[in-house]
């Protein structure tokens, strides 16, 4: 599905280097979470994939293809819900659809469907404001998933909700991720998180630039269960990786 | 109604105390007490109310037309073109350091004693408060709303449709409400200096007649009008903007 090949990357302006000769892939269909200190570069990742930076050297493939051949490859959900306040949810989750000139009528729906598989079909007609902020981030997701892409980039969507949202949300998404069946690229700085979504976890220890991800496969099948988590393997596999994070992070 | 009782009763209270000292100098031609206004306001209403308020209405609404256009025009090349904004930004700014009155006889020597001399000073004086604010608007839209766009395919075009003219509506507002109260002492200014009528025009008369009462009585209606104007511009945005509080 997506193929980092030797890809270089610096801030214009910066001394140093965010990513050097990084390569690594996923494969179809695979959810697959990035954890990392912060400010390591993980979400520098998602702007080169979704274009907003070239690289400077190496190249990225989706398909096989160059990104720069390919459009409409990847959605991206950042961590603030960005929904325009003066849309209603329908028409905010219709928006990737309205600017790839989707037909109106297919845009309606297609927008319910969505809206009724993420559970919020009777706010069709309501504004943000009226939404709390599972919901909100519900929406965001929902408008993702409508750019028609076949890779979403998770830019750390749960971390600005509480706790017990927070753990909601995880299984929802999960739920909609076998649903779907989409390709899920998933930041974060919560090892828990990322063992109870990822099949496999792309850990960043090298200070900046950093050169590889070191990559794990969390030894749990679908559907995942919250009680997994107190497995022997999985609590020994949070301790090493909040080990690796933390001889990462220097104060 | 509530919400507005302190401010309505300290009006009032300047208002008594106005009428007070009017009555204790007693000359209207000097200081005219409210209540002398009132009396000639209504006494004059026929010429002020048929002759005078539309020619000045006529010189503000053309006047803000026109400034409207020309703000929103210029904010929008700004915004589009970082290079005209470089180019146009500072002169806009250093247009508001020309003193508009001493000016405006050049307009009335120029276009005479026709509408077009009080429309040119009443752009001059609005159409500045336009342009920056909206362009200010179109600035203050959030850069990763604009990123998410363009990892939607967005264009240039989509991105200013879809997104800068919405953030900039509230903007627009402030900036309407702000040119309105200014667009009138504009005209009146214009109207003052050379005219056959108009509010600015009458008041200036009056003086001349020593009519103290008469002076006022149009820059009462003056005001009342802006204030009214304004007062339906913020029932419109209200009802346009109610998302205001979100960003």
């Amino acid at each position: 599905m997506l193929r980092f090949e030797g890809v270089s990357f610096r801030y214009p302006g910066d001394a140093q280097g965010m990513v050097e000769d990084l390569s690594f892939q996923v494969a179809d269909g695979e959810f697959v979470a990035i954890i990392g200190a912060s400010g390591c570069g993980k979400s520098t990742i998602f702007r080169l994939i979704n274009g907003l930076e070239k690289p400077d050297s190496g190249r990225i493939l989706v398909d096989e293809k160059p990104i720069q051949t390919i459009k409409n490859y990847s959605a991206f959900m950042p961590q603030k819900d960005l929904l325009f306040p003066w849309r209603s949810i329908e028409k905010n989750i219709c928006l990737p659809m309205e600017l790839a000139k989707v037909p109106p009528k297919e845009q309606g729906k297609r927008g319910a469907q969505v809206l009724e598989q993420v559970g919020l079909a009777d706010y069709a007609k309501k504004f943000p404001k009226d939404l709390s902020g599972g919901m909100k981030q519900r929406v965001a997701f929902a408008r993702t998933l409508l750019s028609g892409a076949d890779m979403l980039l998770l830019d750390e969507p749960f971390s600005a909700l509480d706790y017990l949202t927070r753990v909601e949300m995880q299984e929802w998404l999960l739920q909609q991720w076998e649903h779907y069946h989409k390709t899920i690229l998933f930041i974060t700085h919560d090892v828990e998180e990322a063992i109870f979504l990822a099949k496999t976890i792309y850990i960043i220890q090298d200070s900046r630039p950093f050169k590889e991800m070191e990559r794990i496969e969390v030894p749990l099948t679908y559907p995942r269960n919250r009680e997994d988590l107190k497995r022997g393997e999985i609590v020994e596999l949070k301790e090493s990786l909040i080990g690796k994070l933390r001889r990462s992070v220097s104060l | 109604m509530k919400k507005k009782l302190p401010s309505i009763l300290l009006v009032l209270t300047l208002l008594l105390i106005w009428q007070g000292i009017a009555m204790a100098i007693d000359a209207a031609y000097i200081l005219p007490s409210p209540t002398n206004i009132i009396v000639r306001l209504w006494e004059l209403r026929e010429p002020l109310l048929q002759v005078h308020l539309p020619a000045t209405m006529g010189v503000t609404s053309l006047g803000l037309l026109i400034s409207v256009i020309l703000g929103l025009l210029l904010a929008i090349a700004m915004d589009w073109n970082p290079k005209l904004e470089k180019a146009l930004y500072p002169v806009i700014v250093a247009s508001q350091t020309i003193p508009t009155t001493a000016i405006a006889p050049l307009f009335i020597l120029w276009f005479g004693y026709t509408i077009w001399s009080k429309v040119l000073v009443t752009i001059l004086i609005t159409f500045f408060p336009i342009a920056i604010t909206v362009f200010d608007g179109f600035k203050s839209t959030k850069r990763e709303m604009e990123e998410l766009l363009y990892t939607y395919g967005a264009t240039k075009k989509d991105i200013f449709l879809k997104l800068k003219l919405p953030t900039a509506l509230p903007h627009f507002f402030s900036a309407i409400k702000m040119a309105i109260p200014l667009s009138v002492i504009g005209a009146a200014i214009a109207e003052w200096l050379g005219a056959q009528k108009g509010l600015g025009y009458f008041s200036k008369r009056m003086m001349t007649q020593l009519d103290g009462a008469g002076v006022f009585a149009p820059v009462v209606l003056l005001s009342f009008v802006a204030m009214l104007t304004v007062w339906v511009i913020t029932i419109v945005e209200n009802k346009t903007i109610k998302w205001r509080k979100e960003l």
